[in-house]
Parts: structure tokens; sequence; C-alpha cells
């Protein structure tokens, strides 16, 4: 495989309350490539989509990058750290290399502006277009995303469109400026689901086209397995496990991945069986089970260990990355651990 | 659009009738017909009426008639643009009034701008750099400015301006432009004296603005569509100042309509400290003489100018906010 577009290691995002630091990421590793998609997927609150942002350089305040490096490889070949830039010169960077698309594609756009105009704002930026220029462009990324009768919807404001059109809109933003890694942040979860299928056509077809590597953080496994080529487990701030999309939903390793397809519904379950979920509830961000963060909710967990050592991110014999002790780094713990004790 | 508007003048006539009934009721108020008093007032100071004179006032005002001819006489009059007369003043009513509505109009304006000039920027910044020092600072300034009374503010702001400045303020003229007829030099001699009254007008307001402005400004900072203008690689602030504060524009809009009446009403007490020549204090004198005809002119005019105010602000909202523009249709 060619090298990743974007390679993350290491990533650390926490944030500074006054009650004590969150450390919201903590230490995430993946790749994209060139018109593949990485399915990052978990609970809520597990660091998703502070992630996507701390790629941006646009965590909110308090929260900080403190660790880490993202490393994005330019269309020249060029290699740059996303992370030691500053934020004017990352501005450049939002849009052209690196763009999102958001959750709630109402509270995402601003009602006081017409779609032409929030669509046309970063063509105008980044690629130095006047006005009309810019308003083209508009009408033909609508076009390009399906949107009918773009030149009459080009002058709409958001409230004006429905819900579908609405993500059709925010796509075409997100590409107004021909980025090459496009982040989706939940793109569906606020859509029906005929649409979320429309929507999941479009990008697929856009990556097809133009060899988007794309970033879709989801916590929807049907998504995952219809989008992903690769996927990422998130669990608190940590990716679990990471391989690609056939290996993890045939022979998931990490007891969480393994009890998150346990608790999809199937439609060939026994009527009036009850679905199996997940033990006890994501701990609170201060409150951060020691050793391995899952373990109050592990259904396989190995005593004296899983509490006290944190289980390092193993290289399986397939290619995977699993932070669990029952696939390696057992030895090491316990001789950390016997030598701490003494 | 067209059709909301259209609806929303209608119902500003509508209001504007209901208040002449108002005022009406109001001239009517004080026992004994406005003729009985009229002579009462005239006798007290040595002027005599004779009964025919009398008798013609009273046909002229439908006195004794029922109450909604004397209400049709009356309203077919002002039309006319004949308020009655004042008698206080033993002037037309309109007369009396005179300059003074549109130095109120003049006073309420500047102060309008003082108000925005002074809550925009200061509430942006407070709720860009929430909890900073001064953000702090200004939420104090703020808190006093709400506090203190402004009648107060502008006994401390004359006994300062006359202790280190040697300077009287007060009025909108300097006396010997007072009663000088409207001139070039008077102008700019009102020109220079608005700033000050306009300022401590402002000021109650403006706290209250800038409380409006930090606390709606905060809420849009925290919208989605912010982080989205940030994706785009956007300035900081220019995606502050094109989206949320856009977004937080509303209270300033809404502010046009209530601040002509808070001026008359509102300030009385400042009007009166600080000499100016407004309705408000009028208004009052108004009301304690019994000088009804002046009164009722005057609570009409306020009730007209409150429709009129509300009318241009939803004008403004309708401009500044694309959705409730889009409601109408």
């Amino acid at each position: 495989m060619a090298d990743p577009i974007l390679s993350v290691r290491g990533l650390k995002t926490q944030f500074f309350g006054p009650e004590g630091v969150v450390r919201a990421v903590d230490g995430v590793d993946f790749d994209v490539f060139e018109g593949r998609t990485l399915g990052v997927v978990g609970e809520s609150g597990c660091g998703k989509s502070v992630t996507a942002r701390s790629v941006l350089g646009i965590v909110d305040r308090p929260g900080k990058v403190v660790g880490g490096s993202m490393k994005l490889r330019r269309a020249n070949g060029e290699v740059v750290d996303l992370g030691t830039l500053t934020n004017e010169q990352m501005r450049k960077y939002r849009g052209p290399e690196i763009a999102l698309v958001f959750q709630e594609p109402m509270a995402s756009f601003s009602q006081h502006y017409t779609i032409g105009n929030q669509i046309g704002e970063g063509i105008k930026l980044h690629m130095g277009l006047d006005d009309r220029a810019a308003k083209k462009r508009a009408i033909e990324l609508l076009d390009m995303v399906g949107v009918p009768q773009p030149a009459r919807r080009v002058d709409d404001y958001p409230f004006q469109l429905s819900g579908g059109l609405r993500q059709r809109v925010m796509i075409a933003m997100a590409l107004s400026c021909d980025p090459r890694v496009l982040i989706a942040d939940e793109p569906t979860t606020a859509l029906d689901v005929t649409t979320q299928a429309q929507i999941l056509d479009l990008l697929r077809t856009l990556q097809k086209d133009r060899g988007l590597a794309i970033i879709l953080i989801t916590h929807d496994m049907g998504v995952i397995a219809e989008m992903a080529h690769d996927v990422s487990v998130m669990y608190l701030g940590r990716a679990v496990e990471t391989g690609s999309v056939k290996e993890i939903f045939e022979t998931p390793k990490h007891p969480y991945t393994r009890a998150l397809l346990r608790s999809i519904p199937t439609v060939l379950a026994k009527p009036r069986t009850r679905l199996p979920t997940i033990a006890g509830s994501i701990p609170h961000p201060f409150d951060r089970p020691k050793g391995c963060s899952y373990h109050p909710r592990c259904a396989e967990i190995i005593g004296a260990v899983c509490e006290k050592a944190e289980p390092p991110a193993v290289d399986t014999d397939d290619g995977r990355q699993v932070r669990c002790f029952l696939h390696g780094g057992m030895e090491e713990a316990k001789a950390s651990l016997a030598g701490a004790s003494a | 659009m067209i059709a909301f508007m259209t609806r929303r003048l209608l119902l500003g006539v509508m209001t504007i009738w209901l208040i002449s009934i108002l005022s009406f009721i109001i001239i009517q108020l004080p026992p004994g017909d406005f003729v009985d008093a009229y002579i009462a007032q005239l006798s007290s100071s040595g002027s005599q009426v004779s009964a025919a004179e009398a008798e013609n006032l009273r046909q002229l005002y439908g006195l004794g008639e029922p109450f909604y001819v004397q209400y049709g006489k009356w309203l077919a009059r002002i039309v006319t643009g004949d308020f009655g007369e004042s008698m206080e003043w033993r002037r037309p009513v309109t007369e009396v009034i005179g300059d003074r509505i549109w130095l109120t109009l003049l006073l309420s304006f500047a102060a309008l701008l003082v108000t925005w000039g002074l809550a925009l920027p200061i509430g942006i910044f407070s709720a860009v750099r929430q909890y900073s020092f001064a953000d702090y600072a200004f939420t104090l300034v703020g808190f006093i400015g709400i506090a203190v009374p402004n009648f107060l503010l502008a006994l401390v702001i004359m006994y300062f301006a006359f202790v280190w400045f040697g300077a009287s303020v007060g009025g909108l003229f300097s006396a010997e432009m007072a009663l000088a007829p409207w001139s070039a030099a008077k102008v700019w001699d009102l020109i220079k004296h608005l700033p000050l009254p306009a300022l401590i007008l402002a000021l109650g307001g403006t706290a209250q603005l800038i409380r409006i402005m930090r606390a709606n400004l905060l809420d849009e900072l925290r919208r989605p569509y912010v982080v989205t203008a940030r994706a785009k690689g956007l300035s900081e602030s220019r995606a502050i100042i094109k989206y949320p504060v856009r977004a937080a524009l509303n209270p300033f809009a809404s502010n046009i309509a209530y601040l002509f009446p808070y001026l008359v009403s509102g300030s009385i007490i400042v009007s009166i400290v600080l000499g100016l020549p407004t309705v408000g204090p009028l208004l009052v004198k108004a009301l304690v003489a019994q000088d009804m005809f002046l009164a009722g002119t005057i609570v009409l005019l306020l009730g007209v100018m409150t429709v009129v105010g509300t009318f241009i602000s939803d004008l403004v909202l309708m401009w500044v906010d694309p959705r409730i523009r889009h409601q109408m249709d």
C-alpha cells in the first residue's frame, strides 16, 4: 500500500477545566490512505469528535493538543506535522487540505447567510476567486452533490432546505476547495435511513471520483460495515483495536469490540430475547479507571493485571493493532508490576 | 412579505386608534367638564368669561353630548392638526409642544447611537474574552451603570464639569441661543450640547445591552456553525464577527422600539435635572396642573411614536434576520 496521506501517532488532547484535566484523546494512532475510508467508531464521549478537531487544530478552549504527531503528506510530497503549525499557518490547510463535514447540518450552518455565501466563502479565501466566480463554482458544487436546481438553490438560506439537502450542501461546502482528506463527523446521524443511504452513496461516489481519503466518525456499526475499509474502535480516548473492516467484523479481538458487535440488533434474533448490552456505563472523565480503562466493564478481565497495568498497543500477526493483555504485553506488564512492588 | 407589512401597518393604525380613545378618556377624567375648569382657571387669574363665551366653548367641544360624539369632535379636530388649548399656557397645545417633540426625537436618536456604539464593541469583547480582567471590569462598571439612577449620574457629571472645566452642563442650548430663532449657529450650538445628555441618557440602557450582548454572544459562540467557520480556514476575528455576532444582533434592533417611550417617561428626572427641553418634564407639569388637553396630546404622541418605533424595529429585525423575513411568506 502507498504511504498514508495522514498519519497520526500518539495524539493527545486534553481539556484543562477548573475541576481538573480531562484526557479526551489519550494516545490515538491511525493512518488514512488515498481513496480509502477509515471508520472511527465508539460510544459518545470516547473522543471521536475531539480527534477530528485536533487534526484541524480547532479544539475549543480550554482544550489543547498536548502531544503526538499528525503528519500530512501534501500533494507535492512535502510532509508537514500539523501539530507544529501555528493557528495562522494552519488556516491554509483547513479547507484545501482537510475539510470537515458535521453531524448536524442545521446547526452547522449559519441561518443568517445564503448557502451560496457560505460555500463561496472558503473558495474566495483559498482560491482567490471573486464573488461571481465563487458563486459559479458554488453552483457547480451543488450540482455535483445532487442538489436539484442548483442555480436557484444557491440563494436559499439553510432553513429553507430539507435535512438531506442540507447535508448535501454541507458536503459541497467541505469539498469547495478540493481537499484531499475529508473528515465526516457523524454525517448521517441526524437523517432518516433513506436519506442516510443517499448521503453515504454520495460520499462513496465522490471518493471514487476524486480519490478522497475519508475519516468517517460514527457510533453506528452498520455505517462502518457499509462504508469503511479500515476501522479504529475507540474507548475513552484510545484506539483499542484497529484493523481492516473484514477482520474486525469477522474476528474481533478486543473484548470491547466483541461486546459492541454483540449488541447490534439483528433480524435473525429470536423474538423477545434481550439484546446483549455492555455491563456498566462509561466512567466519568475525571474518574478514569486505573490500568486498562475498560477493565471495570470487561467480561474477560484478567485479575491483578488489567486493574493495574495499561495494555500497550500490540501488532498482531494479521496486521492489526490491539490494546489488550489477551493479545500480548502480559509478560512485560507483570515484570514491571513486580518490579514496582519489590 | 408585503402582505405582512400591510397587516402590521393596519394593526399599527388600530393600536393608534385605541390609544386615541385612551388619551381622550384621560382628558375627560377630571371632575366637571373642561370648560368649568377653564373658567375656574381664568377667574383665578382675574379674567372673566361671559356665559355666551362659555356656551360657545361647550358647543365647540360638544360638551353635554354623549361620550362618542365628544370623542368624534375631538378626533376630527386632531386630524386637522388642532390638539386643543393648553389651560396652563393659554396657548394651542401644538405651540406648547413645538420644538420639544423634535428635540426629544433627536435626543433619543443620539442616545440610541451612543448605546449601540458602546454596547456593541464592549459586549463582543466581554464575550470573546470571557472571565478576563477586562471582562470583569466592564461587568462591574456595567452593574454600576444599571444600579445608579441616571439622574444621580447626571448630577455628578454636572458637578465635575462645573468644578473642573467651569462648564455649565444643562439644556441643549447655551443661554443666548435658547430663545434665538433657528440658524446654522443654533444648530451647531445644539450639536455641541448634545453628546453629554445623550451619554447620560444612554448609560443605563448601554449597561443592559452590554449584558444582553455578552450573554447572547456567549450562547452563539458555542454553536457548531462557529466551528464550521473555523474549519473553513477563516481568521478568528472574521469567523466571530461574520457569524455569531450577526446572530446576536437582534436585541439591538428590538431596542429601537423601547428607547423613545423610555426617554420620555423613564428619564423625566434626568431631563429636569439637566434642563433638557424634552417632552418629559412638560408631561409632568401638565399632569400636575390637570392641563388635560396637553397631557392627552402628549400621551397620544407617545403612543404614536411607540407604534412607529416598533414598526421600524420590526423592519430592522427583518433586515437583520432572514429567518424572520422568510417566515412571512
